[in-house]
């Protein structure tokens, strides 16, 4: 009996000691472990983020001004490329994909671990960029201020570039995972949505990602020999750098949202009781964007130089990316409609998602009109739309998708109240803090400026008292997190009554998932009355 | 200190790009209003308390719908791409006769150069209402000429000429901005456009002229750069061919090249003919010409083509 109970004890406890989680090979460790890491940068990002808007909150200088830029770039640069890009593929979805399909791990549990340890190692680079001095060159990188900048250029570019084999193992992992290790019955259309973004993402990740590997690995060569590719003092051509890092970093935004719009149509289906509303349109615009997203990256260049030919034929390209994306939006609203509607935390933010999601994608057809862009690039207009998208998008998606599955990764429901409050200091701050910076942005007030004009102090203020609520509403979940994993109330199985096979087994599961082959439902959201 | 302002239409594209703006506003405000209104109004009435868990309907999606959906959208987002290259092809355009004036951007100012030779610094004086054609460059990393009031950026690239052409249709002072990211100071690197009434400013460049007498146009500069640098050897001031073709009204036409190619003479071309004089051959003519590089400055490649530029048929 005692020995039953230890086989089937949950993954937490299976094994004790820091050593049996650093060399652990279980998809559900492991995701844990990317979750606290990239959780961590996202604080340091966020703190950053703060003394940016310290500096702005009126005109005249606080810091100095190279400190200034070197925040901009540290927020920009370690919220890319070590919280956004990775935190949902790599920690909810290490956690959740393999139970989700039937599985008792990924594919390659090794290379699992193994893509943590680079994980980390790229990290650290950053990290001892940031201990040294820091960067200023914008997270972008652009050349030739790049390659004159004495700053440190080349610790951190070789951290993105080490970063990158992560992403691409992880995602090489997830995709022979779910064409490969599906429990019986459970087929590409009748598996949960998330994990169709979670798929379309690991495609985009294993073709895009070694462009920026190469990019960044010559713009080290660049700084190291001088050979004369991106710098125009020897010959080279600063506007192929831009080519090259948009033709990843185009992809990467889909890298960055196409998980939280995963996360969005599990959350939305649950918690009103619904089937989702075309799941095959959902699943499908996922693949549209993921395609589309490698065939728009000259849109970042509009007034680089680039010529009127490409403008022409990026600007309309770049219009397809609102059909797959709208499709998406009507079909997660559709889903509420004659649902039974519960306003737990989780869903607080798959709404506020629906809601400043709305807000980022139509303020990006704005960007994609070539006249209009004209004005607003490079603007608070640019800043603000990436904002509504990423932390607006993924944040909120992110957001949702912790406290869904809380109760299962840590046994413990997190405080209902709590998470509430949490999230409405969240929305109305980060409202507050980026709807003033599309006026800023109209009005003309270029991004990555230190100091401004006194005819922009009304709405930076503004905007800075917002990032505070943003930042209030953070450290509260933080606590009340922390406070659940040993105090919150013991989480039941399915606490939500979800459908999806996570919710069928225990909180938190045990050491390999399941103990018999589960039985597959048709469908994921099998909900409600049939006929 | 809370400005709603509307920026002044200070040029004549502003308004038309604030009339697609504002379209794309109020499409966008539509469809956000609809989605919000839609899902509080479920939320209200399918709320737990208004709706039973187990009596949910099986609704597997609406595939009309969609489609009605994607073409709808489709049209008003190629509404607004066709919309929004029209006027763009009206910026890209250089208007006929316009006024030149070389910008070169450095860490962290802009320098302006009339054809007259006059200088200066983070100030951009030009006539009202009358085409201006920017023609400008960077001496170290990238920046971008940015004119709120105008609507209108461009970035520039070292080594390379960019362009920028408008019509200014509102006197008085509008502030430039560096608006791609350049380093330390690239918030100070501000300018000023001076929009001046045109007798004004024929004026003010006159007094200038005036005074400084010895003053050379850079097209004086080039035509002597264009003698003591020996390009005389090879080419004429006419269309009249020697080892290399004549310089006469070559400029803003096409010439075909020895691969069959075409190619419209503009400043680019003309600064990779004296750099890299093999790169593109004009058809009929042999690969002899050394290349300049090192031996041109930067200023003095601008001078010759100013000179080149002269040369009108």
């Amino acid at each position: 009996m005692a020995h039953a109970e230890h086989a089937h004890a949950n993954y937490l406890e299976a094994k004790k000691g820091i050593w049996s989680w650093l060399v652990t090979l279980d998809h559900k460790r492991i995701g844990v472990m990317y979750l606290w890491t990239t959780l961590f940068f996202f604080v340091v990002g966020g703190l950053f983020s703060l003394g940016v808007r310290l500096e702005l909150l009126k005109p005249g200088p606080l810091f100095q001004p190279d400190t200034y830029n070197k925040m901009f770039t540290m927020h920009g640069a370690i919220m890319v490329f070590l919280f956004i890009i990775p935190i949902i593929p790599a920690a909810l979805g290490n956690f959740f994909l393999p139970i989700m399909i039937g599985a008792k791990d990924v594919a390659f549990p090794r290379l699992n671990l193994l893509s943590y340890y680079i994980f980390l190692v790229g990290s650290s680079l950053a990290v001892g960029a940031l201990i040294a001095g820091g960067v200023d060159t914008g997270w972008t990188f652009y050349t030739p201020y790049s390659i004159r900048s004495a700053s440190h250029v080349i610790l951190i570019t070789l951290g993105v570039f080490i970063n990158g084999f992560s992403g691409i193992l992880t995602g090489l992992n997830f995709m022979v995972t779910l064409h490969k290790l599906k429990a019986p019955g459970m087929t590409f259309f009748n598996m949960p949505l998330f994990l169709w973004s979670i798929y379309a993402t690991a495609i985009i990740q294993v073709l895009a990602t070694p462009v920026v590997g190469i990019t960044t690995f010559l713009l080290i060569l660049e700084r190291v020999l001088k050979i004369g590719i991106f710098d125009p003092a020897l010959g080279g051509d600063p506007i192929l750098f831009q080519h090259f890092f948009w033709f990843y970093s185009h992809p990467a935004v889909y890298i960055m949202i196409l998980p939280g719009m995963g996360i969005i149509s599990e959350v939305v289906t649950v918690f009103s009781r619904k089937h989702i509303f075309g799941y095959k349109a959902v699943a499908y615009s996922s693949l549209a964007i993921a395609f589309i997203s490698f065939l728009v990256w000259g849109h970042h260049m509009f007034v680089s130089g680039q010529s009127p030919l490409s403008n022409f034929l990026f600007s309309w390209l770049t219009m397809f990316v609102a059909v797959p994306t709208a499709i998406k939006v009507y079909n997660w609203t559709a889903t509420l409609y004659r649902g039974s509607i519960v306003l737990a935390t989780p869903m607080l933010y798959a709404l506020s998602f629906l809601f400043m999601f709305t807000i980022g994608g139509v303020t990006g057809l704005f960007l994609a009109a070539l006249s209009v862009d004209v004005h607003l690039h490079d603007t608070y207009f640019v800043v603000a739309h990436f904002h509504y998208t990423m932390m607006g998008g993924t944040v909120m998606g992110l957001l949702a998708g912790i406290h869904y599955w809380w109760p299962k990764m840590f046994g413990r429901m997190y405080p209902e109240l709590w998470g509430k409050i949490s999230c409405a200091f969240i929305f109305v701050g980060f409202n507050v803090t980026f709807l003033s910076q599309f006026i800023l942005g109209k009005l003309g007030m270029p991004r990555r400026y230190h100091d401004y004009f006194p005819e922009y102090a009304g709405w930076n203020m503004v905007s800075s008292i917002g990032s505070l609520f943003i930042g209030i509403g953070f450290l509260i979940m933080f606590i009340y997190l922390f406070w659940s994993l040993k105090r919150g109330a013991k989480a039941p199985a399915n606490p939500w009554d979800g459908k999806t096979l996570e919710w069928q087994i225990s909180s938190p599961p045990i050491e390999h998932n399941f103990t018999k082959v589960p039985a597959i439902p048709a469908s994921p959201y099998e909900y409600g009355v049939k006929g | 200190m809370f400005t709603f302002f509307e920026l002044p239409k200070a040029s004549t594209i502003a308004a038309s790009i604030d009339h697609l703006y504002d379209f794309v506003y109020w499409v966008s405000f539509v469809s956000f209003v609809g989605i919000v209104v839609a899902c509080l109004y479920f939320i209200f009435r399918y709320h737990r308390s208004r709706s039973d868990p187990n009596k949910t309907p099986y609704i597997e999606g609406h595939h009309l719908s969609e489609i009605i959906i994607s073409i709808i959208l489709f049209i008003v987002v190629m509404i607004i791409f066709a919309w929004g290259w029209i006027d763009y092809k009206k910026i890209i355009t250089t208007p006929l006769k316009p006024l030149e004036i070389n910008i070169t951007g450095k860490q962290w100012l802009w320098e302006t150069e009339y054809q007259n030779g006059r200088r200066l610094t983070n100030e951009l004086v030009v006539p009202l209402g009358q085409p201006v054609k920017l023609v400008m460059t960077s001496s170290d990393v990238l920046h971008s000429f940015f004119i709120p009031n105008f609507r209108l950026k461009q970035d520039v690239i070292p080594n390379q000429y960019t362009f920028l052409s408008f019509t200014a249709i509102k006197r008085g002072d509008h502030p430039v901005f560096c608006a791609e990211y350049c380093g330390t100071a690239h918030s100070k690197m501000l300018a000023t456009v001076k929009v001046m009434e045109p007798v004004d400013y024929q004026k003010w460049q006159q007094e200038w002229e005036f005074k400084q007498r010895g003053g050379t146009p850079l097209e004086e500069v080039g035509a002597s750069l264009f003698a003591s640098k020996g390009c005389i050897a090879c080419h004429t001031a006419t269309d009249q061919k020697l080892v290399g073709p004549g310089m006469q009204g070559i400029y803003d036409h096409d010439v075909e090249l020895v691969d069959g190619s075409k190619i419209k003479v503009d400043e680019n071309y003309l600064r990779e003919s004296l750099m890299e004089p093999q790169a593109k051959i004009v058809k009929g003519f042999a690969p002899v010409m050394p290349t300049f590089k090192g031996t041109l400055t930067d200023q003095e490649v601008g001078d010759l083509i100013s000179y080149i530029k002269s040369l009108e048929k």
